[in-house]
């Protein structure tokens, strides 16, 4: 009679659960329109065609020297940037309005006054920086990349350039009045002869072959993620944190089911039949296992499909934390019912539980964007173990050892939920 | 059949229900009266096994109830007076559900289903979805679904609340008809011609504390008669428990 009576009872969540089409809907399609939005904020699928997002800055060249303009150029070309030229009274609203994150001002008579100081120690130029604050960590940024090319720029037009010429003319013409010990003098005089000659020999060989600065290395860029050549995709990180989202979700309305059972006398009869406590917790234990576990599936099913998210570690490892995490989030929601009083009341509470739960839990942002802190704590919320193994499993690419310690935290979460609902369950119907 | 003795069951500080005795025969109705307060739930909830007794025993045929799986408890049928069913789901899959915790399945069920159906007149309703019923039809599914697998004793809490004269009419006749059939039924009503007309014996509470035990004819012998030679159920009900208004 208990298996019997089990099987009706988890078979009747089932009825109710797809009985209700637009809830249906909504459970499935909520997690999914959620995750696609936050898996293209955070790199997309990473395919070639999906350009990273560049950092929008305005620059306004007052100065017009031939070293500015190769400044502006340089920025202009670099691809980390979407640089505009606006005229200097705009450049301030620009960045007031949020259209640009920072705005390079370069003063009038920088060129010469940065060659100067590139050659001969000259008073250093400077170049205004209007930025908005709410963007700090895109200020520096452009900081970084704003020296490469002044560096570049700078050193090209000094080997290279006629205002370079001129600059080192008058370094030289100016060298013995600049009050520098003998000899650190003689060896600048013989540096600045040297860079005379270099420049000399490029203009008349047409310019631009004579030297100069430039960063002293290149970039190759290789994203550790999955194994073997897979892109990361941002979309697998989005999906395991909504899917953990709405999954707690679909928890909470196992509990409501038990609460609003309750209210309508239903309990009562379930109560008055031969069955065990057991046999009634347990059912809503598996009948809610399978309707998260769902919603997880399916979410992963659309991301597998439409965004190519793929299991790139151990397929039986996702599987044994995809199960875990329902198993978790069903003992959950049996623990809502058994603190719950009324249904609404007990849903907005419990609503608020997981949304901390999750914000907590690595599922809107990744964890390792916390502060260390934060990051250490927060490895008691369920939530965090399931993203973290989630995402271990999917584009870390991680074996299934990876996934052992996510699972077994998740059922030993799943224990403690089941306990203190046995504990606290109110079994008495007056 | 059904044989309360000795029932105590306090909250807290609130004795709910101090020392009731009581039973009920097969094929005997009875009517089990108070007011509001008076401890008739707890009494019929002890008896359901949703309430633990604090003293006291209740026994079914003899044995006493165990546990929350002892098998006894199918012997028992309970109709709560909230319509204690699922709206999203069909008539026949409400019954089906609340059948399979009585161990019923396969063709045993589905006849149980059928003519459980046909009892209260739903038969042609089976297969609706159950949001889509009157009041009238949802309370005679609710006492279906109490009664679907022929258990020897039936509680009824107040099954009549909010439905009209047809449908109350033809719960009174379901109940005739199990009563003819051997059944053991404990109706709880605070309507005294629901009583009158179908208990065989009335019991009215109060206070936690049985008041009266006695067939209806023997009640009314109690109390002097009114101007027209009768003595309501009402006037004795009254008599019994008092004119204070009860929260």
């Amino acid at each position: 009679m208990g298996l019997a009576a089990f099987l009706a009872l988890v078979r009747k969540d089932l009825q109710l659960f797809f009985s209700d089409r637009r809830a249906v809907i909504l459970t499935l399609a909520l997690p999914i329109a959620i995750a696609s939005f936050f898996g293209s904020l955070f790199g997309g699928s990473g395919e070639s065609s999906s350009e990273p997002a560049k950092i929008p800055i305005a620059v306004v060249d007052r100065d017009g020297s031939a070293i500015s303009k190769q400044v502006v150029a340089g920025i202009q070309a670099d691809r980390s940037l979407a640089t505009s030229t606006p005229r200097f009274e705009d450049a301030r609203s620009a960045v007031q309005k949020g259209d640009v994150a920072v705005a390079v001002i370069v003063p009038p008579g920088f060129g010469d006054a940065a060659g100067r100081a590139f050659v001969a120690r000259g008073a250093r130029p400077q170049v205004d920086l209007l930025f908005d604050p709410s963007r700090s960590a895109e200020l520096a940024m452009v900081r970084g990349v704003l020296i490469g090319h002044v560096m570049e720029a700078v050193g090209n037009e000094v080997f290279n350039g006629a205002q370079g010429r001129t600059i080192v003319s008058e370094s030289l013409s100016q060298l013995d009045a600049s009050g520098m010990p003998g000899e650190a003098r003689e060896t600048l005089r013989d540096l600045l002869l040297s860079i005379q000659r270099m420049n000399e020999q490029s203009n008349a060989s047409g310019g631009g072959s004579g030297g100069g600065l430039a960063v002293p290395y290149e970039v190759k860029e290789d994203a550790v993620a999955a194994g073997g050549n897979a892109q990361y995709n941002g979309y697998a990180h989005s999906f395991a944190g909504m899917g953990i989202q709405f999954l707690l979700f679909a928890a909470i309305e196992l509990g409501m089911g038990i609460l609003l059972e309750r209210e309508l006398g239903i309990w009562k009869r379930f109560r008055s039949a031969p069955l065990s406590r057991f046999t009634l917790l347990a059912a809503r234990g598996a009948s809610g296992t399978i309707i998260t576990l769902l919603t997880l599936v399916v979410s992963f099913a659309f991301a597998m499909i439409v965004f190519g998210v793929r299991i790139h570690g151990s397929v039986l490892g996702f599987a044994a934390v995809a199960v875990a995490c329902s198993i978790m989030a069903a003992a959950f929601g049996l623990l809502v019912a058994a603190f719950g009083k009324t249904v609404a009341a007990t849903r907005r509470v419990a609503s608020f539980a997981v949304l901390i739960m999750v914000m907590l839990g690595g599922a809107w942002v990744p964890s390792f964007v916390f502060p260390a802190w934060l990051q250490r704590i927060t490895i008691v919320i369920p939530a965090r173990w399931a993203v973290d193994g989630l995402d271990a499993m999917t584009w870390r690419g991680l074996g299934i050892g990876a996934a052992l310690m996510p699972t077994v935290v998740l059922l030993g979460f799943a224990v403690l939920f089941a306990a203190l609902t046995v504990a606290r369950f109110r079994w008495e119907e007056a | 059949m059904l044989a309360i003795t000795n029932l105590h069951k306090s909250f807290g500080d609130i004795r709910a229900v101090g020392g009731v005795s009581f039973g009920v025969e097969r094929g005997q109705l009875v009517g089990l009266l108070g007011p509001n307060g008076a401890g008739k739930t707890t009494t019929v909830s002890m008896i359901a096994g949703l309430v633990r007794p604090d003293r006291g025993a209740v026994t079914i045929g003899g044995a006493a109830v165990s546990g929350d799986s002892d098998p006894v408890k199918r012997r028992l049928g309970l109709v709560p007076q909230d319509l204690a069913l699922y709206d999203e789901l069909t008539a026949r899959a409400n019954l089906r559900l609340f059948g399979s915790l009585y161990g019923l399945s396969g063709a045993a069920l589905d006849q149980a289903i059928d003519s459980t159906l046909r009892l209260v007149g739903l038969a042609d309703r089976a297969g609706d979805r159950v949001k889509t019923f009157s009041g009238g039809m949802k309370r005679r599914l609710n006492l279906a679904a109490g009664l679907l697998h022929d258990p020897d004793i039936l509680l009824l809490d107040e099954p009549t609340v909010g439905v009209d004269p047809q449908s109350r009419n033809a719960i009174f006749e379901n109940l005739e008809q199990l009563k003819s059939r051997g059944k053991a039924l404990l109706y709880t009503t605070h309507y005294m011609e629901e009583a009158e007309r179908l208990a065989d014996r009335i019991v009215i509470m109060d206070h936690g504390q049985l008041l009266a035990d006695d067939t209806l004819s023997r009640l009314r012998a109690r109390v002097p008669a009114g101007a027209d030679g009768r003595v309501s159920l009402e006037t004795l009900f009254l008599n019994l428990t008092g004119r204070s208004l009860r929260d």
